[in-house]
């Protein structure tokens, strides 16, 4: 069964399979998928992979090419109809070729802030301060929670750090986050008002690392009228993308 | 693509005789010429992509296929597992003979399958080539994706607050799925387009089955890839905004976010959290999001096309859309009313 359309799907699942390993062995990964997906892309990426060089394994040791009159007529039906592996190669191709970046403020500025649904038990307290003192580290998504369903009470007045990118507000800037549950398809935004000067140069998509404390001005959404926390910052730092751009 | 056709007048001449032959291109050199053109051509495409719209459209483009294609494997696996290995007199044996009955049992059958709608696919063209009345594999092919155990848990921690969502969803999904069974046992045309693959069982078993995968693994990939397309275009394209004016209306609010689930074709193991972000809804709108969208959306449709045949897809998204939203506002509308 290796006739010239399996062959090019041979070829395809390859690439695919292929295309699979790689982004989940370098950690590319993550900007596409949630985190904890790379043992099912290793899977599926092995998978692929193997149907597609069996079918290559297959191609060779049949050579030359035979025809036998039942696989002749299977394939003859299909002659002249565009075989869709093709378009199974366009992912791997748009990953190989331009390695697409993470969601960032385009999409966050599309879509509105969505905020996790209230707990029922009440926030755990932050972690005590270590032996270098505050700041604490906490996630975008974490304030955002303590400062619109807590209004702040589990945050005291603690130095905090947290990491996000730059997004344009209609007034100053925005630190934000994209929440991703399954894959960056379903992004969600969470924004967080900066109260405080953001670094010269500074521009939509700019990862910062700020440090600040909670402040109770709050801001409805333009896009869905969602509450958009604010934080008091003391100080914005440029850093690099962090490995996983998305919290979960 | 020019490969495909290239070869279709070679069967006309009397192979026993041997003819001159002209050179044809073979479909693994028309994709080694589109490799090569597009490294070459890459620095030029690229500015393609630089806008900030084209770039996140190509990254939720790449992630929905990301996403989805162990989903696909795991689902090629199945579909190969019943196709070659499991006799026909099993299914004859495990579903009850009359067609009515055996529609509910293969939908509740669904709950069996832990996986989201892009596995189920291939797995229901196996059940319908293995001889299963088409109406059950349809019940089972659209309750699978809603009902299976991964996907209540999530929307059991997506939705703390609200432990009768699970319940709900639960319930809605399998009425919707198996009532979409019914009306195609009824009403439905026979003319299911589904490959026999006699060639199959010429083969060693182990060939067939890598025959089968392959198969699988690339026509619904390629769907999926054809889904993923529309789901980033519409994904980027339509404006949060909109579908915000829709929430304060009870049954607008309902169909909203029906078309809302089509639209992004989120897998049903995800969109349970998409669903509980959406607070300025009612609870039943939510949960038709959650009901329609393992059942209808664009890439399920482009699978469904791709695997029964498109004029079989066309009859069968709507009905199974109008069915899911029906049975989402008559669950939800018990529970907890249109508002």
């Amino acid at each position: 069964m290796t006739g010239p359309r399996a062959e090019l799907q041979g070829v395809i699942l390859t690439l695919a399979g292929g295309t699979l390993l790689r982004i989940a062995l370098d950690g590319d990964y993550t900007r596409y998928v949630k985190a904890s997906a790379k043992p099912y892309l290793l899977a599926a990426g092995v998978v692929l992979a193997a149907v597609g060089l069996i079918t290559l394994v297959q191609a060779l040791r049949r050579r030359p090419y035979e025809r036998d009159p039942a696989q002749r007529d299977h394939e003859e039906h299909r002659h002249g109809r565009f075989d869709v592996a093709w378009l199974l190669a366009a992912p791997a191709a748009a990953l190989l070729l331009f390695a697409p970046q993470a969601i960032g403020s385009y999409q966050a500025m599309h879509a509105g802030s969505a905020l996790p649904p209230a707990p029922i038990s009440p926030y755990p307290p932050l972690a005590p301060p270590d032996a270098a003192g505050d700041p604490t580290s906490i996630s975008v998504v974490d304030y955002a929670s303590r400062a619109v369903f807590d209004h702040g009470k589990s945050l005291g007045a603690r130095m905090l750090a947290m990491t996000g990118f730059l997004t344009k507000a209609p007034s100053g800037w925005y630190l934000t986050r994209m929440v991703v549950t399954c894959c960056a398809a379903d992004a969600a935004a969470i924004k967080v008002g900066i109260d405080g000067a953001v670094p010269a140069g500074a521009a939509d998509d700019t990862w910062v690392r700020l440090v600040g404390a909670y402040e109770p001005r709050t801001e409805a959404d333009k896009v869905n009228g969602a509450v958009i926390p604010y934080v008091a910052a003391s100080d914005i730092a440029v850093v690099s993308e962090p490995a996983n751009p998305y919290e979960s | 693509m020019p490969a495909v056709a290239v070869e279709r007048h070679e069967h006309a001449v009397d192979e026993h005789r041997p003819t001159p032959r002209r050179h044809r291109l073979r479909p693994v050199e028309a994709f080694a010429f589109v490799a090569v053109c597009l490294l070459l051509l890459r620095p030029w495409l690229a500015p393609l992509f630089a806008s900030r719209a084209a770039a996140t459209w190509l990254t939720i483009f790449v992630s929905i296929a990301v996403q989805a294609l162990p989903f696909v494997a795991l689902g090629a696996l199945l579909s190969a597992t019943i196709t070659v290995l499991v006799p026909p007199s099993f299914f004859a044996k495990a579903l009850p003979r009359r067609p009515a009955l055996a529609v509910p049992v293969a939908g509740a059958c669904g709950a069996l399958l832990p996986g989201c709608e892009c596995a189920s696919v291939p797995v229901a063209s196996a059940l319908v080539r293995k001889g299963i009345t088409p109406a059950a594999a349809f019940a089972f092919l659209l309750s699978a994706p809603a009902i299976n155990p991964v996907v209540l848990v999530a929307t059991s921690v997506a939705f703390p607050g609200h432990p009768a969502m699970v319940a709900a969803r639960f319930a809605a999904s399998l009425v919707a799925s198996v009532g979409v069974g019914w009306l195609w046992l009824r009403f439905g045309r026979a003319d299911i387009r589904t490959p026999r693959r006699a060639h199959l069982d010429e083969l060693p078993r182990w060939e067939a089955f890598v025959a089968s995968m392959r198969h699988d693994l690339t026509q619904a990939g390629g769907f999926l890839a054809i889904g993923a397309f529309g789901a980033a275009t519409l994904n980027v394209v339509v404006p949060e905004s909109v579908l915000h004016a829709a929430a304060s209306v009870p049954l607008l609010s309902i169909l909203a976010l029906g078309l809302l689930a089509v639209v992004l074709s989120i897998c049903s193991e995800a969109d349970a959290f998409v669903a509980a972000s959406l607070t300025g809804f009612s609870l039943t709108a939510r949960l038709a999001f959650l009901v329609v969208g393992p059942m209808v959306d664009l890439k399920l449709f482009a699978m469904q096309a791709g695997t029964f045949g498109r004029r079989f897809a066309t009859r069968f998204a709507p009905l199974t859309f109008a069915v899911a939203v029906c049975a989402a506002t008559a669950t939800g509308g018990l529970i907890w009313g249109l508002r």
